[in-house]
């Protein structure tokens, strides 16, 4: 196949790190307020019927929400072998945890509603709990292990081994970026539950919606000046790179740096909208979750997610994945992505189906469209979760 | 015995999709079933086919989430317990898995959404869409699943490139169009049809039996039994395609399903029984049917089938060819920037059997220097084990032939109008459908442990063994999730389970059934317990 030559391979690999980023965000912006709204569901919902409220609200779009985190594996493992291979296999307890987590998630919806046994749907209801708040948990927590370096060394095989612990991925910074990453899908679920909850269940949502926006706020604060004072040191390559080089991540030399995460800020003023979107989205949502503006707020949350997501992208780039232990070996968007030909047949695959999937998600959102109150529980009691 | 991380995460592995597997060939075959009656139910406007789509409808939902839920296991895996191999050939194996996701998971996981609860917010025609939506995305989805699947066993369109020590894609077209691939996708929907319609079939008849529903258990038993007996012949022919295309690229897995030791003078026969020994590497005893065996794997009269004996000899030689690449490829490693042209040129013709030379590895630390009695070990590590292939494949062909006759019958006395003579005088003909309905998830999870273990001890036919494809975890670790997988699995299965028994038995609304003891009272709200 020559076809891809149509694109150069540095082009490719600058693509697919921007189509990272939007998978993350998609998955976080779609599916996060359902993780959300799992999240606060015990909390804001005290009868069986303000729980259903809850629920209903996300029950019949969530499952295809949940597959932005199916694709994002998908395409990690496409576009980005090694990464897939390292951090699954590296994080491996954590990853078991989220799965176990989200697999209790589409049987939770499903099920719940099929029996009227009081203590059959708090149960749950609690495995919706703990399967949206693990996993944002977690994945913050990964974030804050990938920002520090993650243990792993590469053989000249390209064999890891990782020498980390379960317990070791658990330090204060890791913690504050789970905890930053649970508020904000809990912020992102009180917008949603204004947005589309009636009655009771919509104050509630607001109201631990604003005490998560708070959260965010000072979490998002502090994380960033522990990065920026040094506390968290940054991964920096010292030697040439040819960004069109074969994906083998031996091939260059990498040294750890206490500023090398504010590198890309001080270079290009402009990345610094990617934090300012993440205070300014929390604020607005903030406000919004106070003044009742319920669209307004939402769309500030989702800028929120996206800001805070597009920060730790833009602070590490080009690193995917650093290595605490050999730095050199550590994965970065030049040398772990896929082949040349890979890359270009996932991306004219993207162009083409991408557009479609968002079209018709549009139309489905669209159609079920509306307020959920008790009332519409009521009149539907059979065919609502 | 002592279980290595490499057992384990294989047993882990095994167990995750065989689970993920009872729930799928549902999803895969009902989907169709429900989109064909919503269909007839939008042409005729009659309204028994809108309550049997949702009364099907229901069960399929019980079932769908259980294959979602299982599923996510399946995405991520290959990254937790198979490292090695995801950075062997993400390249290739990726692809289709992410191009899955955006074009058929999303498709069915949305449209699922409207299926549901689209009902008073759709005309028909648009609910009608969006079930076919459902069905075709499910269908799409087991094509590229297949596809990846089916390059483990035949990985053509994709060559090693020492630069990156992995497999590249260098024919993106040849994988997808992968002839086994595509064998395996008809075969495996195929099999999801009729695990469909044996339940659809079965459960109908129990309300027959039991005297109940008999205006929509009639209609199903006509739709189920009439695309039941056109899956079940096709799931029987195109696994008899399967074969063909197993003795073109693996005629080990054949060899071993066969329990065929030595090459025989073509056509071969075909072994009923037989009690293989893989100490003496014979069967003790076997019973015979001529010709059977040559005609169905070469379609000819002419044509030998290779023996497990001379599949080894085989590949003594390509072990000795791959050491030649091994050696090669360690110098390409040791300066990659830096290479000899002769060396590289070494290791491009001798490539293709660079795997072979991994078999070696648990023999030798280097394979150029291997002994004869290495290379003899590393030979014979090669077949799997012969007697559960053999029987396994016999319990599917088995099941796929009583596929044919269940649905047949039931083709005929349905088309025929003649439901009531089953009822009436021939009750045992209704039973046995009832009792057939495990049968087709028996027939399915044997199918894939064919696959699956024939391939072993490949987990990329010919090119990487499975030893060599794992994470650098603890054996701890992959026995915790190992037994928190399997003990969670399964409080999902019972749970699963008892849902469907409880909603088969209170039925279809239909009128003609006071409400049974099960059924939900109308517009209450619980209130929940005060935590």
């Amino acid at each position: 196949m020559i076809l891809h030559e149509l694109i150069d391979y540095s082009t490719l690999k600058m693509i697919w790190w921007l189509l990272l980023g939007v998978l993350l965000i998609g998955f976080a912006v779609t599916d996060g307020f359902d993780m959300g709204v799992g999240t606060l569901l015990p909390f804001v919902g005290e009868t069986d019927t303000e729980r259903r409220v809850a629920i209903n609200t996300i029950g019949a779009t969530w499952e295809g929400n949940q597959v932005w985190f199916i694709l994002g594996g998908g395409a990690i493992f496409a576009a980005w072998p090694p990464l897939y291979a390292i951090s699954f296999s590296g994080f491996y307890l954590a990853m078991f945890i989220v799965l176990a987590a989200m697999i209790l998630r589409p049987v939770a919806f499903k099920y719940r509603s099929k029996r009227p046994d009081p203590s059959w749907r708090n149960g749950w209801d609690w495995a919706l709990f703990v399967g949206s708040s693990v996993p944002a948990l977690v994945f913050g927590v990964a974030v804050g292990n990938v920002l520090m370096g993650v243990p792993f060394r590469l053989d000249a095989d390209l064999r890891m081994t990782y020498e980390g612990s379960f317990l070791g991925l658990f330090s204060p910074f890791s913690l504050l970026c789970g905890l930053l990453s649970l508020s904000m899908l809990v912020m992102h679920g009180g917008a949603w539950l204004g947005l589309r909850a009636d009655g009771v269940v919509a104050e509630r949502g607001q109201r631990a919606g604003s005490f998560a926006a708070v959260f965010v706020l000072v979490l998002f604060a502090v994380g960033g000046g522990l990065v920026s004072s040094g506390y968290v040191s940054g991964y920096q390559i010292t030697s040439d790179i040819d960004p069109g080089m074969p994906a083998n991540p031996l091939w260059k030399e990498v040294i750890v740096a206490p500023d090398a995460w504010m590198r890309n800020f001080e270079a290009h003023a402009i990345f610094w909208l990617a934090p300012a979107l993440g205070f300014l989205g929390a604020f607005g949502a903030l406000v919004g979750l106070q003044t009742r503006f319920e669209g307004l707020t939402f769309l500030c949350s989702k800028l929120s997610v996206f800001g805070i997501i597009s920060t730790v992208g833009v602070a590490m780039f080009p690193f995917l994945l650093p290595s605490s232990i050999q730095p050199s070996a550590s994965l970065t968007v030049w040398d772990a992505s896929s082949s040349h030909a890979t890359l270009f047949n996932m991306l004219v695959a993207t162009i083409i189906f991408l557009p479609i999937v968002l079209i018709y998600t549009a139309w489905v959102y669209r159609v079920l469209w509306g307020k959920v109150d008790e009332r519409t529980i009521e009149d539907n009691n059979h065919t609502a979760y | 015995m002592e279980l290595s991380v490499v057992d384990l995460s294989r047993l882990q592995f095994a167990m995750t999709a065989l689970y993920h597997f009872l729930f799928v060939p549902l999803t895969i075959g009902l989907s169709i079933l429900l989109a064909t009656m919503e269909t007839v139910y939008v042409m005729t406007g009659r309204e028994v086919w809108k309550r049997m789509v949702k009364f099907w409808g229901t069960l399929f939902g019980i079932n769908f989430v259980l294959g979602v839920a299982t599923g996510l296991t399946m995405e991520f895996q290959f990254g937790m317990n198979w490292a090695y191999f995801s950075q062997y050939v993400g390249d290739v194996f990726g692809a289709p898995l992410a191009i899955e996701g955006l074009t058929a998971f999303f498709m069915e996981a949305t449209f699922v959404g409207l299926f549901f609860f689209g009902w008073d917010k759709l005309t028909k025609r648009q609910h009608l869409a969006a079930t076919w939506a459902v069905a075709i995305g499910t269908n799409f989805s087991a094509l590229w699943i297949l596809i990846a699947n089916g390059w483990m066993q035949h990985p053509i369109g994709a060559m090693f490139n020492p630069d990156t020590m992995r497999m590249e894609v260098t024919s993106f077209y040849d994988v997808l169009f992968n002839p086994v691939a595509q064998a395996k996708f008809v075969h495996t929907v195929s099999a999801g049809y009729v695990t469909a319609a044996l339940f659809v079939l079965g459960i109908s008849c129990w309300y027959l039996l039991k005297n109940r529903h008999i205006a929509i258990a009639k209609r199903s038993i006509a739709v189920a039994s009439a695309f039941g007996f056109a899956s079940a012949l096709s799931v029987v022919v195109l696994g008899d395609e399967s074969g063909y295309e197993a003795n073109l690229n693996q005629q080990m897995k054949l060899a071993t399903i066969e329990a065929m030791w030595e090459t025989e003078p073509a056509p071969a026969a075909f072994n009923v029984i037989a009690v293989p020994d893989m100490e003496r590497r014979e069967n003790l005893f076997a019973i015979e049917v001529p010709y059977v065996m040559g005609l169905i794997a070469t379609r000819s009269l002419t044509t030998e089938i290779p023996g497990i004996k001379e599949l080894v000899e085989a590949s003594k030689d390509r072990i000795r060819q791959g050491a030649i690449a091994w050696d090669a490829l360690q110098k390409i490693r040791a300066n990659p920037k830096d290479v000899d042209p002769n060396v590289r040129e070494t290791f491009a013709q001798n490539q293709h059997t660079l795997g072979y030379a991994y078999l070696l590895l648990p023999f030798t630390d280097n394979p150029l220097t291997a002994t004869n009695e290495q290379i003899d070990a590393a030979a014979w590590s090669a077949v799997p084990n012969v007697w559960p292939m053999f029987y396994a494949f016999r319990i599917m062909v088995a099941c796929g032939f009583f596929f044919i006759l269940l649905t047949a019958v039931f083709f005929y006395y349905s088309s025929a109008g003649k439901l009531d003579y089953l009822r009436e005088k021939r009750r045992w003909v209704l039973h046995v459908a009832v009792w057939a309905i495990p049968l087709p998830w028996i027939a399915c999870e044997m199918g894939w442990f064919v696959a699956e273990y024939g391939r072993q001890p490949w987990i990329i036919e010919g090119m990487l063994p499975t030893s060599a494809a794992v994470s650098s975890l603890s054996v701890i670790e992959v026995l915790i999730t190992l037994a928190a997988f399997v003990a969670l699995y399964t409080v999902l299965l019972v749970i699963e389970v008892t849902l469907m028994l409880r909603a088969i038995r209170k039925g279809p609304e239909d009128g003609q059934q006071p409400d049974s003891p099960h059924a939900m009272p109308v517009s209450r709200a619980y209130p929940i317990a005060a935590e």
